[in-house]
């Protein structure tokens, strides 16, 4: 591939991009495959007969839980992007009180599973609550308590773990852009906000996209807050198809309804995007920030800091507070190995994860084709899919893959394919539902890359994948980091593929949590949870170091 | 940097690859391990599994999940399969394991003699280990037990804004409604289930605990919970102005559900399985069963724990508890039908 002659376009050209695009195509079908691989699963359950289930659904669960879902996920969309890009524009682009502190510890919600955040704010504001109880004993109940509902109290707790995936996303945007444009805007006459309203926000735009596409992504699939709140929702209508009406292909098929939904979503918004460039303005250095005046600077902390108080420090406490009370009857020695396994797990799968994702939007982007794009889209459509669901549709094919196998080579050891393949299977399941976390930071850092660095460096004599180490790697460094922390965290806090595809001693702390809550055991299942947060905040607080340095 | 970064995953991928072997040698010496997939919870479990290897020195080797995606799980390995013993809570998912064939019937005159019939598959796949009540709890304060009469009460003009229950998403509810359509028929229990909607105090609780509290708090008055529930509140507090009332045999009895196991269609170690099974239904493993979590033993000889019996006696209803089984989607259906959430 990489050729340091000087050669002529005309010569050579056509047989290397003849190999190189069947290179690619290779590599773009062989991560599509195993990534979609639930999704194949799904569409060939569309041919089943699930009999009167759907009239059911139909008649009595669906018309609710569509509407329930289109508010989740237009609120959920909505408040992330407010809160994610201001937080965001803030850190970036000002100077003010606590700002370095901010600048990382905004990222902390995301460390703290939604189904825990959910349970604290729900023990802590319900009727037989602290809140509820002072209220009615000490204040003799002026007026019955206001109750949000079910409804706002899942786009409330969802909107508050997921908006850090904006925030982070979205605030390399913004440091990439540096403050070049933005003196750029001044000096048209445009004021900061202005300027951040005409140039940075549309400049912004495929990060802020990738960022609430993510949090759209995840509460659709999200199962653990909208049970604790008893909201309806499209997830819950197909666990109710599966657990509830034991049919698993109606569940498969209404997963199906619930991507075939994002992807129409995805796609107008690129259609709408049209063939507008998003390529950076070639400088990443950040000259200073602007010098908020005393009111603002107090208003930005107070800002900053109430966002932080009530996504992370209010339920953080609570759940200290549970697992200082059950400590001493929960703790044990094998709380080390669930940390261990929940470290590695996380490690392992951010690293295969990310380096996946890189090859695939390069490979995507050097390939040109829409059925590439097609096959990305696809591979990374699984995040939306409900997690039990997802892990159920990979394994299914693992599973028979592994009995041909048995067949073929005549092999009765009769291990499951959980343990033949080591970490191999759970790893490649976390793959097929996490691609699109590291794809989507990745793929729109890329997309600013300009193409005439490419091709002055194809003039230069680098190419094919040596292009990519040499040239977009450096470039991209940021975003990747950005997309191995989210994996990574996501990954601290997954359950469902864990239980299903993990060998034997392999429980992490999510599967600590799982025994503990199935048995009604919320308090006792604070300590892992306060592990999970304390893990997770190790590499939030490192790597963040690491891209304020870069 | 890149470079670097690239070993080092490929050498971690590696020690992943080579910890399964290490799993091999270490249990080739004792006794040949007893697989189990279990969705009782860990900590439920592994006492028993403990005190079993102690007992008879058998290793066994678990794994956890939720109850339906161990059975698809256990289909999709079909005869590749490591587990010799499914372990689930909730006789609708049992039922539900036998209807798709992932379990073989197993004969043994141990668990004739301690598991009644009525707590067992009727084809000998799977047999109960605990038996779990679901009954009525009210607010002592405001109530006797003279004043409750059943679960079909409950849906009378008198209870109206007076009672709290859990979502019709947890399957023991699906199961109780399940027994009713089976004792009653489709359109009585629909009847009663909209009685219920009607008198409801509040929404839908998410969990039975959240649902006892709300009565100590005066939500609501009655509510029908697991008794394991009200036993680990009882626990913390002797005074909770809340009690059990058991429905009488007149009115069908009081709803059971049941934890149990039965040996795996494609068993590596069927007999391991069984010996396992039966030593369950036995003394020890039966307190320790009920015992940690406050149930009642399948098996009737055994007594349960001392605050379990300070409830009182019930009777239970007399049908199979597969039937939940059997009934469970249309259960489902009919409480979508009647609004109840």
């Amino acid at each position: 591939m990489v050729s340091t002659a000087i050669r002529r376009p005309s010569s050579r050209r056509s047989s290397t991009t003849r190999i190189s695009s069947f290179f690619y195509r290779s590599i773009i079908a062989l991560i599509a495959i195993v990534a979609g691989a639930p999704i194949i699963v799904a569409t060939l359950a569309l041919f089943v007969d699930t009999g009167d289930i759907w009239q059911h659904l139909l008649v009595h669960v669906l018309p609710e839980a569509l509407k329930n879902t289109a508010w989740l996920v237009a609120m959920v969309a909505i408040l992330t992007a407010i809160l994610g890009v201001s937080l965001a524009w803030l850190v970036s682009v000002y100077e003010f009180g606590g700002r370095r502190f901010f600048n990382w510890a905004l990222l902390l919600p995301m460390a703290m599973p939604a189904y825990v955040m959910a349970f604290a704010y729900s023990s802590l504001f319900e009727f037989t609550g602290p809140v509820q109880t002072f209220w009615r004993d000490i204040l003799g109940n002026p007026f019955d308590f206001p109750d949000i509902g079910a409804r706002w109290a899942s786009i409330a707790t969802l909107s508050l773990v997921l908006y850090p995936y904006v925030f982070l996303i979205v605030r390399g945007a913004f440091a990439s852009q540096g403050l070049r444009s933005l003196e750029v805007a001044q000096s048209c006459g445009l004021s900061p906000i202005r300027g951040f309203v005409r140039v940075s926000l549309p400049m912004a735009r495929p990060f802020i996209i990738a960022g609430v596409a993510l949090a759209v992504m995840e509460s659709l699939a999200d199962f653990g807050t909208v049970k604790t709140f008893n909201y309806t929702t499209f997830t819950t209508a197909i666990y109710q198809a599966w657990y509830g009406l034991f049919s698993l292909n109606a569940a498969l098929q209404l997963s199906l309804v619930l991507i075939a939904i994002i992807f129409v979503a995805l796609v107008l918004e690129r259609y709408l995007r049209g063939e507008a460039m998003y390529t950076s303005s070639g400088t990443h250095a950040v000259r200073g920030r602007i010098r908020l005046s005393r009111r603002y600077a107090w208003f930005a902390s107070g800002f900053c800091g109430a966002v932080l108080l009530v996504a992370f420090l209010v339920p953080a406490a609570l759940i200290v507070q549970w697992s200082a009370a059950t400590f001493t009857g929960e703790f044990d020695q094998r709380y080390w190995q669930f940390a261990a396994n929940s470290l590695m797990l996380a490690t392992l799968a951010a690293t295969l994860i990310t380096v996946v994702a890189l090859i695939l939007a390069y490979a995507v982007r050097r390939d040109d084709g829409r059925f590439a794009a097609l096959q990305a889209r696809i591979a990374t459509l699984g995040y939306a899919i409900p997690g039990t669901v997802l892990a159920v549709g990979f394994f299914v094919p693992v599973a028979a893959l592994s009995r041909a196998m048995n067949d073929y080579f005549g092999w009765h050891g009769g291990e499951t394919i959980a343990l033949q393949g080591g970490l191999l299977v759970i790893l490649l399941a976390y793959l097929s539902r996490y691609l699109a976390v590291a794809h989507s930071p990745v793929e729109s850092a890329l997309s600013r890359i300009k193409p005439g660095i490419e091709e002055a460096s194809r003039g230069l004599g680098v190419s094919g994948l040596g292009m990519l180490r040499k040239v977009h790697m450096p470039i991209l460094s940021p975003a990747l980091i950005t997309a191995a922390l989210l994996v990574f965290v996501d990954i601290m806090k997954e359950l469902p593929i864990t239980l299903m595809t993990r060998p034997f001693g392999w429980d992490t702390l999510a599967v600590r949590i799982f025994q503990l809550t199935t048995e009604g055991e919320w308090q006792r299942a604070a300590l892992p949870a306060v592990a999970i947060v304390l893990v997770g905040l190790l590499p939030i607080y490192l790597l963040n170091r690491q891209n304020e340095n870069a | 940097m890149n470079t670097k970064l690239i070993v080092v995953a490929c050498l971690l991928f590696l020690c992943a690859a080579c910890g399964k072997n290490e799993d091999d040698s270490e249990s080739a010496n004792v006794a040949t391990p007893v697989v189990v997939y279990s969705a009782r919870a860990e900590q439920l479990i592994k006492p028993i599994f403990d005190a079993y290897t102690a007992a008879t020195g058998v290793p066994i080797r678990y794994v956890t999940d939720s109850e339906q995606p161990l059975i698809q799980k256990l289909k999709a390995e079909g005869a590749t399969t490591s587990a010799d013993l499914l372990l689930t809570v909730d006789a609708g998912n049992l039922w539900y394991a036998a209807d798709q064939d992932v379990l073989r019937p197993t004969y043994s005159e141990i668990l004739d003699a301690n598991i009644p019939l009525h707590l067992r598959d009727p084809d000998n796949a799977w047999f109960a280990m605990s038996v779990r009540a679901r009954t009525i709890v009210y607010d002592t304060r405001l109530l006797k037990a003279d004043d409750l009469l059943g679960y079909a009460d409950l849906a009378d003009e008198k209870w109206r804004g007076k009672l709290c229950l859990r979502t019709s998403a947890k399957v023991y509810n699906q199961s109780l409604v399940a027994m009713l359509i089976s004792e009653l028929g489709e359109r009585e229990t629909e009847i009663i289930v909209r009685g219920w909607v009607a008198n409801l105090a509040t929404e839908v609780f998410s969990n039975d605990t959240k649902l006892i509290q709300a009565i100590e708090a005066g939500q609501c008055q009655v509510g029908i919970v697991n008794t394991y529930y009200f036993g680990r509140l009882q626990k913390e507090n002797a005074d909770i102005p809340v009690a059990i009332y058991w429905p009488s045999a007149k009115t069908g009895g009081v709803h059971v559900n049941v934890s149990g196991a039965g040996v795996t269609r494609h068993a590596k170690n069927p007999d391991g399985a069984k010996a396992l099974l039966e030593w369950m239904s036995q003394e020890a493993a039966q307190k320790l069963l009920g015992g940690d979590n406050m149930e009642y033993p399948a098996n009737p000889a055994i007594t349960p724990h001392p605050m379990v019996e300070g409830w009182g006696t019930f009777e239970a209803s007399a049908m199979n508890v597969a039937q939940a089984g059997f009934y469970q989607a249309d259960a489902v259906k009919l409480m979508d039908r009647a609004g109840y959430r």
